[in-house]
Order: structure tokens, then sequence, then C-alpha cells
């Protein structure tokens, strides 16, 4: 597994009540890669959380729209066992030059991996039978139930989905 | 009683076509006759497979400008029509995008990217999104092998260019090239379904 680890310094300017102090932050922001073999495990967890697996890229505009809608997911049901992946499907000479500068620019706070398995018609259909291959395609999954679903969610759609979820676990 | 018969006729009328709407929408499976359609190229003129006279079969293309996945097939889908072309199985390529929705997708930057690149191929824009839902194309770039049996098109195969879409030289499987090569030799291709990531068609 290839792992990329980007590290950004942010200079941040703190102002005090009577002087200005000068302190140095460091952010991390890693951006994993996967194969399907590496990526396997994360879609089959049998701990008592219920997973959203977004799978997206930068360049997919309906995926983009609704970025925001499993960021709002995230954070609404972050103290109920929820947890959101979004796995990319960028391009893997693209992970520096435009993933990364785009989950800074958009401040994602959902972990994003990206998925760099070329042979894809190989792991489409261990995703989902029903996955034609087009994104955005969601799974959702717990260790009682999995659901896919080849198309784009709004908040309204995504939350009774998850309740569906929530209530087996 | 009018109104009532008004009514009943409609009801059967709605049932039935929603049946008949699912059916169509699910597309065109292994073996089954694709139909032809009358498209504008860029060149203005207006396309069918029926202008094909002595043609063996057709690749089918649902393709278009914007996806970074049809881009990163544009010289794929070149090299294709160049080898098998003489072979009698020439590449169609069709945009199945609404424009209105898909930004870069209208017909005058189709002429624009064809020029740029030099397609060798008609270049068709769906007009009115009927034939994607027909063929059942989901995503671009989406191949539609078809093969002449007879006066039809049976549709032999279904999916992916090859195995890999971000690096030509690492493909170890050329599904549509081997698809074609196994028609010529008058056999069955396998695979005949292949599944790949791709932009979904907007609607």
């Amino acid at each position: 597994m290839k792992k990329i680890v980007l590290s950004l310094f942010i200079i941040t300017l703190v102002s005090c009540k009577s002087d200005n102090k000068q302190v140095e932050k460091k952010i991390e922001l890693e951006v994993k890669s996967y194969t399907y073999k590496t990526l396997e495990p994360i879609l089959n967890r049998q701990d008592n959380k219920t997973y959203i697996i977004n799978f997206w890229a930068t360049w997919c505009k309906p995926c983009v729209e609704e970025l925001p809608v499993f960021e709002k997911i995230g954070e609404l049901y972050k103290n109920k066992n929820v947890e959101v992946i979004l796995v990319s499907l960028d391009f893997p000479n693209q992970l520096e030059t435009r993933l990364i500068p785009f989950i800074k620019k958009h401040k994602l706070r959902s972990k994003v991996i990206l998925m760099t398995d070329t042979d894809q018609n190989t792991w489409i259909p261990k995703i989902s039978e029903k996955w034609s291959g087009a994104i955005p395609a969601t799974l959702i999954y717990n260790k009682n139930s999995r659901e896919f679903y080849e198309q784009s969610f709004t908040i309204d759609l995504l939350q009774k989905e998850l309740n569906k979820f929530i209530k087996t676990n | 009683m009018k109104t009532f018969k008004t009514l009943f006729i409609l009801t059967i009328f709605t049932i039935v076509s929603a049946f008949t709407l699912k059916t169509s929408s699910e597309g065109y499976k292994i073996g089954d006759t694709a139909t032809d359609f009358k498209l504008k190229n860029i060149d203005g003129k207006m396309v069918s497979m029926a202008d094909y006279k002595h043609a063996k079969g057709f690749i089918v293309i649902f393709t278009c400008n914007h996806c970074p996945y049809s881009i990163a097939y544009e010289d794929r889908i070149i090299e294709l029509d160049k080898n098998y072309k003489e072979k009698g199985y020439s590449v169609i390529a069709i945009n199945p995008n609404n424009p209105e929705i898909s930004k870069g997708d209208d017909f005058i930057s189709m002429q624009k990217r064809a020029k740029e690149k030099g397609f060798t191929f008609p270049y068709l824009f769906d007009d009115g999104q009927n034939i994607y839902p027909q063929y059942g194309a989901s995503r671009t770039p989406h191949v539609f092998l078809l093969n002449k049996e007879g006066k039809d098109l049976k549709v032999a195969y279904i999916g992916a260019i090859d195995n890999n879409y971000s690096d030509a030289e690492a493909v170890t499987e050329k599904y549509v090239e081997d698809a074609i090569n196994a028609l010529i030799d008058g056999e069955k291709p396998n695979p005949n379904f292949t599944k790949a990531i791709g932009c979904s068609i907007k609607k």
C-alpha cells in the first residue's frame, strides 16, 4: 500500500489583547491509497458502527454537489456510531495536484481515501452486483445490514436511509 | 358512466406503460437486437447504422467531452476505429448527456473536441436523450458492440474498453478488441460483459 503523507505548515497569527504572538501550527493531511484487497476490510467491519461509504471524484460534478450532504450527516451523527468515508476515484497521479488541494479548499472533515485499483471489472461487482460503475454511488452498511445506492442523495433522503440502519443495529 | 370508462382505460394504460417503461430502462442484454437511430453528427449530417451498407457490426460508444474517463480513452477509441473500420466494425460515438446540465457537452464543444483530437468516426448527439436509455447506457464511456446477424444487429458485448483506464501501457485485457476478434473468428466474445467506473449520464 502506497502511503503518501502531506504535511502542511500554517502560520497562524493569534491576536492577544496587548501583543501579537506568532504561533506555528502543524496540520497533517493524509490520504492513503487502496487496492480492493486493502479496501475490503473497511467495507466489512463487524463493529457497532454504521458506515456510509461514498464513491466520488473531484471531477464528478454531481458527486461534488452532494459532498455537503455527507459532511453534514457525518457531523450530525458523529456521536451516534456513524462514520462517513469518502472513497475517491480520482486518477492516482492527481492525488497531490488535485485531490489534496480539493480537500483543503473545501475543508472536508470526513475521512478521504483514494482507490487506485485499476482492475475495476473485478472489484466493482464485489462491492455490489447492483453497481454499473457510474458515480456517485454509496454503500451503507453495519454488521446486520447493507445496501447499495447508485444515485445522488439529499440530506432528507440520506437521513431516511441511514435511520433504517441505525434501527437494525 | 362515460367518465368512468375513460378513467378505466386511462388506468389500464398507465399500468401497462409503467411496466413497458421499466423494461426499456433496463436496457439491452447480450443477444438482444439493437435499435438503429438517426442522430446528428458533428458535421451537421444525420447518421444511422443503416447508412453503412457493408458493415459487419458497430462499436457504439456512449462517451462525452467533459468526463475524465472519456478523455482518458479518446486516443484508444481512435485506435479502435482505425484498426477495425476496414474489418467491418466502425466506431460510432454518441454523447448522451444533457448539455444544459453537463457543462462542455454541448454540440459546439463536441465539434471542437472532435476537431482537436482528429476523430475518425461520427460523434453524434443524442438529442432528446432517447437512444441511451434504450441501450441501457449508464455511464461514459460505455461500449455496446453490435454484430450483424442477417438483417439484425445483435448486442455481442457490453462494458469497458479495457482493464486499465489510467494507463494504456499497463492494459492486460483489451475487452473490446478481444470481443471483435472473437466475432471475426466466428466465436462468441468472452467475457461479453464488463464493468468500469465512469461518469453518470447527466439527465
